[in-house]
């Protein structure tokens, strides 16, 4: 086959001859997999026969069926073809292929779920309504959750006003004074993005309602998710400040420039859409965030404008709140409201890509 | 070192190829070309490599050299954008066929790369026999193959006391020693080396060239360097590379004291008169 | 050369120190900076602080039993005296469903790593890096919503599997006919969850292995397979196992979606088929609606205890990663 190819001549060279045509040998040929196409399409009749004629029925069975006859499959190929070193080789091929594929199986499942569940509630009036006077049962083109969509804006934007400052002073910390005890803030902050989020919302609560006898408000729920979103803004924008190359650092401080002037003109500029994702990729990690808000903005019905007084909702508060109602129009809304969240965070994070490819 | 005459180095050349004697052809190149995407790097090259000799390739970085020895175990595939035309054939077949087993070629065209790479998670005894580890290959005398290794390495008197230490706690040199000795376990016919010395200290180097020579008795050795002196050293042919900005060509191919004393090409001297390169 | 042979060594000038006086701006810029800096060090200091104060009478008065006893019986009207306040249950059940998560998640997870990093073809490789990065994306009380409605049907067919041919191992067996809301379907939905994390630490760490050594195993004939168990896991050890940590670590303090999809009940039961199952992150939301101010008390505590498990396991997690992952 290959030879065939390379034999055919090309364009003349200097000497006379000529080069042949750049071929890629270690490509199976059509004919090499032949055998492979022959043994998959026998696993697939194998395993369907074998679920038909036993017990094992449903998805599940056949593709354990499946996953078996395939693994024996292969293996005899490969022993017969080479050896027991080959055949190993494909069972383990095998099994990481299937690993893999079960990987996208529950992500297939839930957009799907989301979109079928979740598309029958929409409408334009549930952007422009509350439920201050509509019931969780009343018909799904009643109400809305408009006062969800504020609250989470005024929710994740009081935690991203938060956020930014603190977030990227320590990222500066971490890269542009890089003191003595740079690598024990670089291990905390490592450290404060495993706490859980029910104890950002339980820590809340012990300082402003316990401590200081506040009350529910959005203002409290910021703080919760402040306190999740600061090492995502941190751990990312220390990652951009550090692919900021030295030598523009030294340019500006060699033309006598302080090195407050060399970071504020010079580094952060040049850092400035990198600095963006991560504030946006701590956006995208605590605008789903259910549990903190569970214990500090007490939830709504009604449009609450005041961010710092009064209960508010939230997205995921307003997707708790009838999950937990539990009847068919409450669910129905549920899935609504999940379908709307996705929405906002698949925003968020193709803003992060988008952002992200433009920087490489 | 480099203050070594040129014309010294044909005479040492000539002392080399007396030596031994030619036995057939080993390995044979067959109007090798390789792509890298869109460029031509390396333009119809053909080469005998004869048994129980060692065949140099010289010339200046970048002409190709790399990538040829590269080709000649099939390693060349690795990088995703390669592609190649011609034949390689070890024992008349060519290494490239169609339906071939990679992994054999491997086993018996081995190779030695520039930097020592031992495995660090295996012992110096696990280092050697990785190899058979490796192809899944069950022997029974393993001490005795992992001791004869080693001495055709150069390396047994120096580590037979410290087998189960890991290959990591020797000197770079003796590691590039280990690298020969987990080559050799798998007995290969052939033996590639790239620069396997170009990260080594002279004593070492040294050290490595006689342990090529009592190699050569027995195998096909093929070693790429960039230093004349070595090549003088330690083969008995050379085929000399060069670039003119365009693929990699094969200027000039003969026995290692012609090379050094009577190039035919006006290219070669100047390359091994040190005139460039 | 050396200084015996010679009396009179010349003088070797101490290095000098070369001072610099920062301008005044910059002294408040590097002022401002470190101080932002130590803030997260501080937050992390004060919810420690805050917990164990708001916590400390309920821990001096349960003692240990806080963390060993099962019974949590606030203060009411028909015993005003006898409450007792005892998380062990819920941590028990805590460890069981993340081990559950950690024992379907890991092995996903590591074979999507090495699925990305060495087997996949580039067109899809990249689709796939998106589906992995896009399942870290979605909110948890996504995943316990489609848990609750979409999974727990399957799951609960594939328990009764489970149950009806590796009944006879105390974990499997069922003493009813109580399938939905278990541990096991906790755990599945955690599993879910821990995927994306643990996969792209792998893959960070796989990324390290030293491309010499991989060649140097293909030049000794290796096949894929034997290459990466010669010379990729070796490697990629620690660093895999700090990945499967952190998501231990999400696992543990994992609220929302546990708590859609978990029964808890107040006991230890080794079934992990049955539903009845304990989580401390979920207790906090159970009850902390109706809670009265002592028994805030004690979900202060539990918080607290939560808090120290999994800092403890992230800390230990992140250093394994450091020493062999980000060491540059």
């Amino acid at each position: 086959m290959s030879t065939l190819i390379g034999d055919m001549p090309q364009q003349p060279m200097a000497d006379g001859s000529t080069i042949p045509k750049p071929i890629k040998p270690w490509k199976p040929t059509p004919k090499q997999l032949l055998p492979d196409l022959l043994g998959a399409i026998t696993a697939v009749v194998a395993s369907l026969i074998v679920v038909a004629i036993t017990p094992l029925a449903g998805g599940l069975g056949l593709i354990a069926t499946f996953f078996s006859v395939s693994i024996v499959v292969a293996s005899t190929i490969s022993w017969i073809r080479q050896d027991r070193k080959a055949a190993a080789n494909s069972v383990s091929t095998i099994v990481i292929y299937f690993l893999a594929a079960f990987v996208l199986l529950p992500v297939v499942s839930i957009i799907f779920e989301i979109i079928r569940k979740g598309a029958p509630g929409l409408s334009l009036g549930i952007f422009f309504s509350d439920m201050s006077v509509t019931s969780s049962d009343a018909p799904l083109n009643e109400g809305g959750l408009l006062h969800a969509l504020v609250g989470s804006l005024y929710v994740v934007a009081l935690a991203t006003v938060v956020s930014i400052p603190i977030g990227l002073l320590t990222a500066l910390y971490l890269t542009e004074v890089n003191g003595k005890a740079a690598g024990v803030v670089r291990f905390f902050v490592q450290a404060m993005s495993g706490v859980p989020s029910i104890v950002a919302g339980l820590f809340i609560y012990a300082v402003w309602m316990i401590s200081f006898g506040g009350t529910y408000t959005t203002a409290a729920g910021s703080m919760a998710l402040a306190i999740l979103m600061i090492p995502t803004v941190a751990r990312t924008a220390e990652e951009v400040l550090k692919l900021i190359p030295t030598d523009l650092r030294e340019a500006g401080l060699a033309l006598g420039a302080t090195q407050w002037k060399t970071v504020a003109l010079v580094v952060i500029p040049a850092a400035r859409s990198g600095l963006i994702t991560a504030v946006i990729l701590g956006v995208a990690r605590v605008a789903g965030e259910t549990a903190p808000l569970l214990l500090t903005i007490g939830g709504n019905d009604a449009m609450n404008w005041n961010p710092f007084s009064g209960n508010n909702s939230a997205l995921p508060f307003y997707i708790w709140k009838n999950f937990g109602l539990g009847t068919e129009t409450a669910i129905a809304r549920a899935w609504t409201g999940i379908f709307v969240l996705m929405v906002v965070v698949m925003i968020f994070f193709t803003l992060t890509r988008i952002l992200g490819n433009k920087k490489r | 070192m480099s203050q070594i005459k040129v014309n010294s180095l044909a005479s040492v050349a000539s002392a080399r190829s007396s030596e031994t004697s030619s036995q057939g052809v080993g390995l044979e190149a067959r109007s090798i070309h390789a792509w890298f995407g869109q460029k031509h790097v390396l333009s119809d090259i053909s080469l005998d490599f004869y048994s129980g000799t060692v065949t140099a390739l010289i010339g200046p970085s970048g002409c190709g050299k790399s990538t040829f020895i590269r080709i000649l175990n099939r390693m060349h595939e690795f990088i995703p954008t390669a592609a190649m035309a011609g034949e390689v054939l070890l024992d008349g077949k060519d290494i490239y066929r169609s339906g071939v087993d990679v992994t054999k070629i491997r086993l018996g065209i081995g190779m030695v790369f520039q930097k020592p790479n031992p495995f660090p998670s295996m012992t110096i005894k696990e280092n050697v026999l990785s190899g058979l580890k490796l192809a899944q290959i069950k022997i029974n005398n393993s001490d005795e193959l992992l001791e004869d290794c080693l001495v055709r390495a150069g390396l047994w008197s120096e580590v037979k006391d410290r087998l189960d230490q890991y290959g990591g706690t020797l000197s770079g040199g003796q590691q590039q020693r280990l690298c020969i000795a987990r080559s050799l376990a798998v007995k290969p016919q052939v033996l590639l080396m790239d620069e396997p010395c170009s990260a080594l200290d002279p004593g070492s180097t040294l050290r490595i060239e006689e342990t090529i020579r009592e190699l050569s008795e027995t195998m096909t050795i093929v070693i790429v360097t960039h230093n004349m002196q070595q090549a003088a050293r330690v083969s008995d042919y050379t085929g000399f590379f060069l670039s003119d900005g365009g693929p990699g060509q094969l200027i000039e191919s003969a026995p290692t004291s012609q090379i050094f004393s009577n190039p035919k090409d006006k290219r070669t001297e100047d390359y091994v008169t040190g005139r460039f390169g | 050369m050396s200084i015996a042979e010679n009396p009179a060594p010349t003088q070797v000038p101490k290095p000098r120190e070369i001072t610099t006086e920062p301008r005044f701006s910059d002294r408040v810029f590097r002022g401002v900076v470190s101080t932002g800096g130590f803030i997260s060090l501080v937050v992390l200091g004060l919810i420690s602080l805050f917990l164990l104060y708001n916590g400390f009478g309920v821990f001096r008065s349960e003692g240990l039993s806080f963390v060993t006893s099962f019974d949590w019986v606030p203060e009411s009207i028909e015993n005003a005296t006898q409450a007792s306040y005892g998380i062990g249950a819920m941590l028990y059940g805590t460890l069981v469903i993340s081990f559950i998560g950690l024992f379907f998640g890991f092995p996903l997870a590591f074979g999507t790593a090495l699925f990305l990093s060495y087997y996949a073809p580039e067109w899809i490789k990249k689709p796939m890096v998106l589906v992995v990065d896009i399942m870290a994306a979605i909110p948890s009380i996504v995943f316990g919503v489609w848990g609750y409605f979409i999974l727990m049907p399957h799951a609960e067919e594939w328990a009764r599997l489970i149950n009806k041919y590796l009944g006879f191992i105390p974990i499997f067996s069922m003493p009813g006919d109580f399938f939905t809301r278990s541990p096991f379907i906790a755990g599945l939905v955690l599993a879910i969850m821990i995927i994306p994390i643990i996969t792209s630490i792998s893959r960070e760490v796989f990324a390290q292995t030293p491309l010499d050594r991989i060649q140097a195993a293909y030049a000794l004939g290796a096949t894929r397979w034997s290459m990466i168990r010669a010379v990729v896991i070796p490697y990629g050890k620690g660093g895999v196992i700090g990945g499967a940590m952190l998501g231990l670590g999400r696992a543990l303090g994992e609220t929302v979606a546990v708590y859609t999809v978990l029964n808890l009940v107040y006991d230890i039961r080794p079934e992990i088929l049955l539903s009845a199952g304990g989580s401390v992150a979920s207790l906090i939301v159970n009850k902390f609606g109706e809670a009265n101010a002592p028994e805030l008390k004690a979900l202060m505590a539990a918080g607290f205890v939560l808090f120290v498990v999994t800092l403890f396991v992230n800390l230990i997690a992140n250093v394994i990663i450091n020493r062999t992952v980000r060491k540059g």
